[in-house]
C-alpha cells in the first residue's frame, strides 16, 4: 500500500490541499453528487418518513441482533448455504482461504466489499498464492494502483481520468494519452470478461441480509457481482453482523433510500437476490464481527452500526471534499469512518473525530438518521478520557478552563484582553500560530463591551 | 420582561459593536436588558475539543450569572447551542434546566418571542447571509438544504425588513465556513480552504457585506478577506438590524 499510516488527518489533508486546482475539482465532483442526491430525495414526498422508518428498523435489528442472526443462520442452512462465523479479520481471511484451498482454487474474482478491504483479504490470499481480481471498476483501478479505496461507493473518485488513462496504459497496454472514460471502461470490461469466464471462485459483499428468508441482496451498477457469482463453482459472501434486516418487505424501504442517497439514482442498476446454490455449486456465507459487537456495547456509539454504507455523509462533508478520502488513513473514510474507526483502534484513529467542524450536514443526509456529528463530539470526550489527546493540548485546555471559569481569574490574568491575546488561538499574532498563516487576526477595538457597558449603561 | 444579555467572551473582546447593537436593538423593541457583569464563557472551547469534564467551572459560573431572568439572549448561535445542549450542574440541576430552556439566540428571540414584523432599519448594501451551522442545524434558524421539508429562514425574514438591503443568492446556501472552534488551527489547511471557498461564493455574487448570527464564522472569514486585501466586509446581523441612516 502506498499510503502512509503514520501521518494524521491534518497533515495528510494539508498535502492534498497543496494542489488547489485538484481540490476544487474533487470538491466539485462530490458536490455534484450531493446535488443529485438532493434532487432525487426531493422527488419523493415521503422521503423523511422513509428515513425514519429505516432508522427504526435498524434500531430494532441492532437491539435484537442475537435472535435475527440465529434466524438468518437457520434459514441459510435450510437453503443449502454453508454458514461460517468469524470473530475478527484473521478468522475471516482463514475461512475464505480454507474454502478455496479445499477446491484447489488459485484465482478468485471479488466484487466490491469494504469488509474485505477492512480485513485486507487480498493481501492475505496473495501471500498464500491466490490471485484476487477486484471486479468493481473503481476498486479494480485502485487495485492496479496498489492504493486503498478513497470512498466506499466511489473508490477512485480522487483520480482524474487522465491518471486512470495512464494507469491503463501501464497495466493494460492502452494507447498512451487515451483518457476517454467510455473507451477506458470498454477496455476494462473486455479484460474483466475473461476474468469472469475463468474464475472458479467468486466473493461478493452483502448490502442487505434478510433474516426471515435467509437470502441476501447485493447492489451494483455494473452487474459485476452477478457475473462473478453466476459463473463460479464456489460463491462466497462476506458480511458484517449488522447488515441484517428482519423481513423481505423491509427491502422496499432500504432499496429506495440506498441509491438515492449514494448517487442520486432511483435504484442501483442491479439489486441481486441470492438465496440458494445452483446444482453443483457451493455457497458460503461468512458472518464477521471484527469489533462490531464491541461497538454494540458502547451505548453512545452503537447507532453507528445502522449504517448502510451509502457514502452520502462523505459527499456532503466539506472536510472530506477538501481533504480527500485517503487522508482519513482508514478503509471507511469521511464522517462515518471517523465514528467507526476509533472503535477498532482508538489510539491510531484519535485524530479522526477531530477531522470535522461538527457542522451536522452528515447527520441530515444519513438515510438511517445516525447522529454522526453528535457521535463525533462524544468520541472526542472519550479520546481525551482515555488519554489519547496530546499532553500540550490537555495542559492548555486546563489553563483555559481555569481562567474562564472565574471572573476573578479572568481579570487577574493581567486583564482579560491581554489574556485573550495570549491564549485564544486565532489572535496569537506570531508566525508559529497556524491561524496567522493564511488569515489575519481580528483588529482589537479600543475597549471591550464589558468596559463600555460599565461606563455607559450600568444602572443599579 | 427582563432579558439577560449574554455576550460571549470573544465577542466582548473583539466585536463590542455587535454587542452594543444587540443591546440597543432589544432596548428599541421595549425590552428591559440586564448585562450580568461577571460572565465569561459558555465552555464550548473546552467541550468541543473533548474536555467537557473541564467545563464544569464555566457551567457553574454561567448558572450564577444567568439564573432568575425571563430570558437569556446572546448574539451567537454557537454559544447558545452549546448552553442548550450541554449546560449541566450537579449542584443546581433545576436551574441549569431552566436556563437551557430560556436561552435564545438573538434572531430567534426577535422572530419567535418578540414576534417582530417590522424594523426601523436602513442598510443600502448588497449582503450575503452566511448560515452558521450551529444556528442552522442546531437551533433550526432556517430550513436545512439536506432535508425534504418546507423552506423558511428566520434571519432572512428579518433582513427582508431592512430598507435598502439587497440579499445576494449563493451557489451553496448553507455550506460550512470551516471555522469549527479549535478545528481552525488543528486542521488549518482544510479550515482555510473551506473559508476561502465560502468567501468566493459571496464575492462572486457581488456581496459587499457578509453577515451571520455567529461572529466566530465571520471572524474566520474576515481573517481571510483581510489577508487577501478584499474590500468585502463582515458584519454581525445585529448591527444590520440596528442600522440607521
Amino acid at each position: 500500500m502506498k499510503q502512509t499510516k503514520t501521518k494524521d488527518h491534518a497533515s495528510l489533508a494539508e498535502a492534498f490541499i497543496k494542489d488547489e486546482e485538484r481540490v476544487d475539482w474533487h470538491d466539485g465532483a462530490l458536490w455534484f453528487i450531493r446535488q443529485k442526491r438532493d434532487i432525487a430525495s426531493k422527488q419523493i414526498p415521503e422521503w423523511e418518513q422513509l428515513r425514519e422508518a429505516a432508522s427504526t428498523i435498524k434500531s430494532n435489528v441492532i437491539s435484537n441482533l442475537h435472535d435475527y442472526l440465529l434466524q438468518f443462520e437457520a434459514n441459510l442452512t435450510r437453503n443449502g448455504v454453508t454458514v461460517h462465523w468469524a470473530a475478527d479479520a484473521d478468522e475471516h481471511n482463514a475461512i475464505v482461504y480454507s474454502i478455496l484451498k479445499a477446491k484447489e482454487i488459485t484465482q478468485m474474482v471479488k466484487s466490491k466489499s469494504m469488509l474485505t478491504e477492512e480485513c485486507q483479504l487480498n493481501e492475505y490470499l496473495e501471500e498464500r498464492g491466490i490471485e484476487v481480481i477486484n471486479s468493481d471498476l473503481g476498486e479494480y483501478i485502485q487495485q492496479i494502483d496498489k492504493e486503498p479505496p478513497s470512498h466506499i461507493v466511489l473508490p477512485c473518485i480522487h483520480k482524474r481520468k487522465e491518471e486512470i488513462g495512464e494507469l491503463f496504459h501501464e497495466h493494460l497496454g492502452t494507447e498512451k494519452g487515451m483518457s476517454d472514460p467510455t473507451q477506458l471502461t470498454r477496455v476494462a470490461r473486455k479484460h474483466l470478461r475473461n476474468v469472469f469466464l475463468t474464475r472458479r471462485g467468486a466473493l461478493t459483499g452483502v448490502n442487505f441480509a434478510v433474516a426471515e428468508t435467509g437470502e441476501y441482496v447485493v447492489c451494483t451498477n455494473e452487474g459485476n457481482a452477478d457475473m462473478g457469482a453466476h459463473l463460479s463453482e464456489v460463491q462466497i459472501a462476506s458480511m458484517g453482523l449488522e447488515k441484517l434486516i428482519p423481513q423481505k418487505k423491509h427491502l422496499s424501504i432500504f432499496l429506495r433510500l440506498l441509491a438515492r442517497s449514494a448517487t442520486g439514482q432511483p435504484i442501483t442498476i442491479y439489486s441481486s437476490h441470492y438465496k440458494k446454490p445452483r446444482p453443483g455449486q457451493e455457497m458460503h456465507l461468512i458472518l464477521v464481527d471484527a469489533g462490531r459487537t464491541r461497538q454494540l456495547g458502547r451505548v453512545d456509539f452503537r447507532d453507528s452500526l445502522k449504517c448502510i454504507k451509502c457514502g452520502s455523509c462523505m459527499n456532503t462533508c466539506p472536510v472530506y471534499r477538501k481533504s480527500g478520502g485517503l487522508s482519513y488513513h482508514n478503509t471507511i473514510s469521511g464522517p462515518i469512518g471517523a465514528i467507526l474507526a476509533p472503535n477498532l483502534d482508538m489510539k491510531k484513529h484519535a485524530d479522526l473525530p477531530y477531522a470535522s467542524t461538527l457542522c451536522g450536514s452528515c447527520s441530515n443526509v444519513c438515510p438511517v438518521k445516525i447522529n454522526i456529528h453528535g457521535q463525533l463530539y462524544k468520541w472526542r470526550q472519550e479520546i481525551v478520557k482515555e488519554g489519547y489527546a496530546a499532553n500540550t493540548k490537555a495542559l492548555g485546555m486546563k489553563a483555559m478552563a481555569w481562567t474562564l471559569s472565574s471572573p476573578g481569574n479572568f481579570t487577574s490574568a493581567g486583564n482579560a484582553g491581554r489574556w485573550f491575546m495570549h491564549n485564544i488561538p486565532f489572535v496569537v499574532n506570531n508566525r508559529f500560530n497556524p491561524w496567522y498563516k493564511q488569515r489575519d487576526m481580528p483588529e482589537g477595538p479600543k475597549e471591550s463591551f464589558a468596559a463600555w457597558y460599565a461606563r455607559n449603561e450600568k444602572k443599579e | 420582561m427582563t432579558v439577560a444579555l449574554f455576550i460571549p467572551c470573544y465577542v466582548n473582546q473583539f466585536y463590542p459593536n455587535a454587542a452594543k447593537a444587540s443591546l440597543q436593538l432589544l432596548q428599541k423593541l421595549g425590552v428591559n436588558v440586564v448585562y450580568p457583569s461577571k460572565q465569561t464563557c459558555c465552555g464550548q472551547p473546552m467541550a468541543n475539543s473533548g474536555f467537557e469534564h473541564l467545563s464544569q467551572g464555566c457551567n457553574d459560573l454561567f448558572i450564577e450569572n444567568f439564573s432568575g431572568f425571563d430570558y437569556i439572549v446572546a448574539p451567537s448561535a454557537s454559544c447558545v447551542l452549546h448552553i442548550k445542549d450541554h449546560l449541566e450542574s450537579h449542584k443546581n440541576p433545576a436551574q441549569a434546566e431552566t436556563i437551557r430552556t430560556r436561552i435564545y439566540e438573538l434572531v430567534e428571540f426577535l422572530t419567535d418571542i418578540l414576534k417582530v414584523d417590522k424594523l426601523d432599519a436602513v442598510f443600502p448594501h448588497r449582503v450575503g447571509l452566511h448560515h452558521s451551522c450551529h444556528g442552522l442545524r442546531g437551533l433550526y434558524l432556517s430550513q436545512m438544504s439536506e432535508l425534504n421539508a418546507a423552506p423558511f429562514s428566520k434571519p432572512q425574514k428579518l433582513l427582508n425588513m431592512v430598507r435598502g438591503l439587497e440579499q445576494v443568492s449563493l451557489d451553496r446556501q448553507d455550506e460550512c465556513c470551516g471555522f469549527g472552534g479549535t478545528f481552525c488551527v488543528a486542521e488549518e489547511a482544510v479550515s482555510v480552504k473551506m473559508g476561502k471557498d465560502r468567501v468566493t461564493d459571496h464575492t462572486k455574487h457581488g456581496a459587499e457585506y457578509i453577515t451571520s448570527s455567529d461572529l466566530s464564522c465571520l471572524m474566520h472569514l474576515e481573517g481571510i478577506l483581510h489577508r487577501n486585501k478584499s474590500a468585502v466586509k463582515i458584519m454581525h446581523i445585529a448591527e444590520i438590524l440596528n442600522a440607521e441612516l
